[in-house]
């Protein structure tokens, strides 16, 4: 296939893939803990990362990670200042992190390396950003395999898994870090402005149809897998951006998925 | 006889709320207690306390006959709460999955599930009358058979005390009878004490051995 003679496309794949099997693994929790304000929030603190990246000459996946994990610990003590307001944490955060973005974008020189990370960028993706995918992509799915029975526990019964035993306060520190690191790698492939729907669309997909929590799992990350191929196809033959290429395929298929119930049903 | 559970003097507060004022209770072994009162009574609040999500403001409690602040055995105690279920419509869970996931004290952190578990989950849902829904999801059964797969995922841990909160909301004339009969048979045949937060006064009166009402930060022995 001419799609693969170019290296920066195969790279393109390996990592879109990796991000397509991780970022719905992630989503299910996301989703059935209904965290994805959380989400929408550090995929915008990750941005003040990039912008600070691309000033200070340092590679802009690096700075996302670090401003999305600065992000995640800034939420949680905000929100263990006002336990009432759990939302306004989060609210406080996200407009922080767009606002420095916002401010420091006007001094990046090079703009269109910018809008890049905001809906994604296929020829982009560096030696350096390709392990750190695959290293940071393998972590999290481990992670998220070892903690699989805590996070479902905790995501159907929070308290229950606490008097169970769950040491639940490590699970959702640990989860949070595994946000933030799964959000700042997605920054370059999939765009910082795209990530928190890739957790969301391939979940909601998978909930129409899969028969088990295993099976929402294992289907969501088979619909991420699917979109993000048919998506950088796409952006590739027509030229369109992959980010929001990507995330319209995964809609699309959602509409379809909601037609092809409606008429079994009948 | 043992004491399961004893609340000496104890006080709680919302802010400045006053919920529970010097109140005394005395739970034993294979006791079944219905606490009723009205909407607001403090009902949900008196079973946090117990369970050490709320701490007291005065009073001590004694759980399992050992004071609060040292128990730490929590897998014998199952909770089911008010809002479990309602706050998941339509949680993407089979019955084995929600059963199975109680096992956690069990299996431990960070292991795997094996089969000797899985067998353990079939038997509790045996134990409920919900064999063979092993694999089925459960926001598609109804609201009863629901409750009752609740109730085995809190027995599943073979807990020595169980704690509901409004178990039969929402629940049919019909399954509430199996339901209460089905606890009757617990708490006889295996001595396990169940403290039942419920409206169905005069219902339960027919199944429970106690039944205490919460009135104006009291609690009242029927
Ligand atoms: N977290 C809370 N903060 C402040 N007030 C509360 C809280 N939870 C419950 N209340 C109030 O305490 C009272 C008792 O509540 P609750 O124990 O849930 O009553 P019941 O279960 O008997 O209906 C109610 O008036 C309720 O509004
Ligand atoms: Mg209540």
């Amino acid at each position: 296939m001419e799609i693969f003679q170019y290296a920066f496309m195969r790279r393109a794949f390996i990592v879109g893939i990796i991000l397509a099997i991780i970022i719905p693994c992630i989503g299910v929790t996301v989703v059935l803990k209904r965290l994805s304000m959380m989400g929408d929030a550090l995929s915008h603190s990750s941005l003040a990362g990039v912008t600070i990246g691309l000033l200070l000459g340092i590679n802009p996946v690096l700075g996302a990670m670090i401003s999305c994990i600065v992000a995640a610990f800034g939420i949680e003590i905000i929100r263990k200042k006002i336990p009432q307001h759990a939302e306004i944490a989060i609210a406080i955060i996200m407009s922080t992190g767009i606002g420095i973005a916002g401010v420091l974008s006007g001094f990046v020189k090079n703009t269109a390396n910018f809008n890049s990370f905001l809906f994604g960028s296929i020829v982009a993706i560096s030696d350096f950003e390709l392990y750190l995918v695959i290293g940071i992509g393998l972590i999290v799915l481990l992670a998220f395999i070892l903690l699989y029975k805590e996070l479902f526990f905790m995501s159907f019964n929070e308290k229950g898994a606490e008097l169970a035993g769950v040491p639940v306060g490590l699970v959702n520190s640990i989860f949070t870090i595994l946000i933030a690191i799964t959000v700042a790698i997605a920054a370059r492939t999939v765009g910082s402005l795209i990530v928190s729907a890739m957790m969301v669309v391939p979940v909601a997909c998978a909930m129409q149809w899969a028969k088990s929590y295993r099976q929402t799992v294992v289907f969501s990350a088979l619909f991420g897998v699917c979109f993000m191929i048919v998506g950088l196809c796409l952006a590739y033959y027509v030229g369109l951006k992959p980010g929001g290429t990507i995330v319209l395929t995964g809609v699309a298929f959602f509409m379809i998925s909601i037609m092809i119930k409606k008429f079994y049903r009948r | 006889m043992n004491e399961i559970l004893s609340l000496k003097q104890l006080s709680f507060s919302y802010e400045d709320k006053s919920i529970l004022e010097n109140v005394n209770l005395s739970i034993k072994k294979g006791d079944f207690v219905a606490i009723t009162g009205v909407n607001g009574a403090g009902k949900s609040t008196l079973l946090k306390l117990i369970l050490g999500i709320l701490s007291p403001k005065q009073g001590e409690i004694e759980i399992l006959g050992e004071p609060m602040k040292q128990f730490n055995k929590w897998q014998k105690v199952g909770y089911l709460s008010q809002q479990v279920l309602k706050k998941h419509q339509q949680f993407p869970a089979t019955c084995e999955e929600i059963v199975k996931a109680n096992l956690f004290s069990q299996i431990g952190f960070l292991r795997f599930p094996t089969k000797k578990h899985k067998e353990k989950a079939r038997a509790a849902l045996e134990a409920v009358g919900m064999a063979g829904y092993e694999k089925k999801l459960i926001y598609q059964l109804s609201g009863g058979q629901q409750q009752r797969v609740m109730l085995a995922h809190v027995l599943v841990s073979e807990p020595e005390l169980i704690i509901l909160d409004e178990p039969t909301t929402g629940v049919d004339q019909e399954a509430i009878t199996a339901f209460y009969e089905l606890l009757k048979k617990l708490n006889q045949e295996k001595q396990m004490t169940i403290i039942m937060v419920t409206h169905e006064m005069q219902k339960s009166l027919e199944y429970v051995n106690r039944q205490i009402y919460l009135q104006e930060k009291q609690v009242l022995e029927a």
